[in-house]
């Protein structure tokens, strides 16, 4: 017998007693706010909320925020920087980027998280090689729990999908916090309403 | 298989103030900061309630579950294994990795590796296996097993650390600063990521309906492991799956929160398929899950999902440290796992507890941890695994708590004892209570006394 079959008959031979499958609540009444709640809990997951400029330049802003930013790689059309993902032909090319500029599909307001998958990315290992990550995050997207999250259809049409809260962190040395464990250094989200829906 | 013999590992550690005053305060803020996530919460216990409710409906419907999740991955493009035991996990793996003449693996933080070691395995058939968690490295590099499930290397301070890098990665031995400690560990390792013909990740979640899985880490490796080369494999438990996409919400709002006390892991990530031009592969891995489902105490442990509060929350645990559980889980959990594994080697984890239950109500799954302490402390007296000095205590206990009078007069004896013996009779090297703690004074006059004088008169 394969070892799968074998697996499967010893799983039906334990022979329990079948429990019934509990329905979960959307646990959502009385929610705070979802712009205010996110804002607090991504800053508490180590995040950092950059109001759109005046003037409307995005661009400028990044190069303020990153004054030795040399590789700016966008994945956005509200942002030029120096690459085009558009030009990525291979992940491993991304090793230079100093930013990266994404937006997510819809942010979760309970985690402070932010949503984003191949789709978005074009090149997944953009949000991991740079060295920072700048996400451009329409206030109206935000969702109030993951329980709403989990139940969008956005995860089934995505080989791979991140909830990103915030940069690579690590505490396993004495307990102290780093920013930029292994993958970016920082994570930015910039208020931009989408242009086109 | 050589006993493992907790006390006696667990010497050195408590030896050493600075680690163990160190070790067992950190864990207890991961605990605090547990409490205060679930306080903020107020369907806490009711999604305690729902976490254990699914995890049991899936369990007692596993077989069926993971042909749907089997379906589903297949049709998503993903290749899928099954392995028996860990000799197979490691085989499937080893011939997924020759067949792509991959040379080095980049790999984050799998229990289930640990179980099957399949570190040493690779590395025997010219494999370079690279850890890319900080902690998990730590230990790697140090010829050690990850001592936490969560945290690999929370039994180290910062300049046993500093002592690793300073051999292994050539960093200064006497810079003990954590940012220059990680930064280095960060710098040795991207270019390995790079480098690497293969990742390969654990399994947190496996969606069934999905065909899914979903990985949490604070650092991203998983998601450099498995975006950046070609190649992506996950080791996956048998008992990982749950049925729904919409019961991530109910595990994901508790996993972290249960762990470190924050909302959310930095990144919680869902691997559906391959990306374009790359290859994603499944294994699934038995390794005693199934005989584990048919024993009727012990089943409900499959419901685990690795957080490790029943750890941080555990006085015994914090202060013998996981190395000196000797098996891939240690804490509570491993007391109720291992032995399943090998009774006759962990039959000294179960007495590694103080009964206190709190690792039962910490548990976001609800699992009966310090009942089934107890149960496996049954077992291990049955099979006669007691050690001989417990063994004969146990006697003499017996015997002495039922007979009343000789009782009585055993415990005048005593309080006289410790007031009158000198200090190097009580903490003689047989009495295992006189060791890092005082033996209270004894009261003034024993309870039956008492109520002899002020109620019997009545």
């Amino acid at each position: 017998m394969s070892s799968r079959n074998a697996i499967l008959a010893s799983l039906r031979a334990a022979q329990r007693t079948p429990a019934t499958l509990p329905d979960v609540p959307m646990f959502d009444a009385g929610l705070p706010p979802a712009l205010d709640r996110f804002k607090e809990t991504f800053a508490g997951m180590g995040g950092i909320w950059a109001e759109m400029p005046v003037d409307g330049d995005i661009d400028a802003l990044i190069r303020a925020r990153f004054l030795d930013a040399k590789v700016i790689c966008s994945a956005v059309p509200e942002v030029t920087g120096t690459r085009r993902i558009e030009q990525v032909r291979d992940p491993h090319e991304l090793n230079d980027v100093d930013v990266g500029v994404v937006r997510p599909r819809f942010a979760v307001a309970e985690t402070g998280s932010i949503w984003l998958s191949e789709v978005q990315y074009q090149v997944n290992s953009l949000g991991y090689l740079s060295q920072h990550l700048v996400a451009l995050l329409d206030p109206a997207d935000i969702i109030g729990n993951l329980h709403h999250a989990y139940h969008r259809s956005d995860f089934f049409d995505a080989n791979y999908a991140v909830l990103m809260s915030g940069p690579s962190a690590t505490a396993d040395i004495e307990g102290v916090l780093i920013r930029g464990a292994q993958g970016t250094r920082s994570l930015t989200v910039i208020p931009v309403p989408r242009t086109v829906a | 298989m050589k006993r493992v013999d907790h006390v006696k590992a667990s010497r050195a550690f408590i030896a050493d103030e600075k680690h163990i005053q160190f070790h067992d305060k950190r864990l207890w803020v991961l605990r605090t900061l547990r409490d205060q996530a679930a306080h903020s919460i107020p369907e806490w216990e009711e999604l305690r309630s729902l976490a254990s409710g699914i995890k049991e409906h899936t369990l007692t419907h596993l077989a069926d579950y993971l042909e749907e999740f089997e379906r589903n991955a297949t049709n998503n493009g993903v290749i899928v294994h099954w392995a028996k035991d860990a000799e197979e996990h490691n085989r499937i793996v080893h011939e997924i990795l020759s067949s792509h003449s991959a040379k080095t693996l980049v790999k984050s933080k799998s229990m289930l590796t640990e179980e099957c070691e399949m570190r040493e395995y690779l590395e025997a058939r010219g494999i370079t296996v690279v850890e890319t968690d900080l902690g998990e490295r730590i230990q790697q590099l140090d010829h050690q097993r990850p001592a936490h499930i969560v945290v690999p290397a929370v039994h180290k301070l910062a300049s046993d650390v500093a002592r690793v890098f300073s051999k292994t990665l050539g960093t200064d031995p006497d810079n003990s600063d954590v940012h220059y400690l990680a930064e280095a560990q960060r710098d040795a390792t991207r270019p390995l990521i790079l480098n690497a013909e293969a990742g390969m990740t654990g399994c947190n979640f496996a969606v069934a309906e999905t065909g899914g899985i979903t990985v949490c880490t604070n650092e991203g490796n998983a998601d450099l492991s498995a975006n950046v080369p070609p190649l992506h494999i996950a080791s996956i438990g048998i008992e990982k799956v749950i049925p729904k996409l919409e019961h991530l919400g109910v595990f994901i709002r508790m996993l972290s929160r249960s762990a470190l006390g924050s909302p959310i892991t930095q990144y919680t990530s869902h691997f559906r398929g391959p990306r374009k031009g790359a290859e994603m592969h499944f294994v699934l891995v038995d390794n005693g899950r199934s005989a584990r489902l048919a024993m009727d105490d012990f089943w409900y442990s499959l419901k685990c999902i690795r957080c490790g509060a029943c750890m941080n929350t555990c006085p015994v645990y914090r202060r013998s440290s996981g190395l000196s559980y000797g098996g891939v889980y240690s804490g509570p959990i491993g007391a109720i796992i291992n032995p399943t594994f090998d009774l006759k080697k962990y039959s000294a984890l179960p007495f590694a507890s103080t009964m206190n239950g709190s690792c039962t109500n910490v548990c976001p799954v609800r699992i009966n941890i310090h009942e089934q302490i107890y149960k496996w402390r049954q077992i291990v007296a049955e099979k006669h695994e007691l050690p001989f000095v417990k063994k004969e205590a146990m006697k003499v206990a017996g015997k002495v708590l039922s007979e009343p009078k000789l009782y009585r007069a055993a415990i005048k004896a005593a309080d006289t004892a410790v007031a009158k013996l000198p200090r190097a009779f009580i903490y003689n090297p047989f009495n295992a209570w006189g060791k890092q703690r005082e033996v209270p004074d004894a009261p003034e006059q024993t309870f039956r006394d008492w109520y002899l004088k002020n109620r019997k008169a009545k």
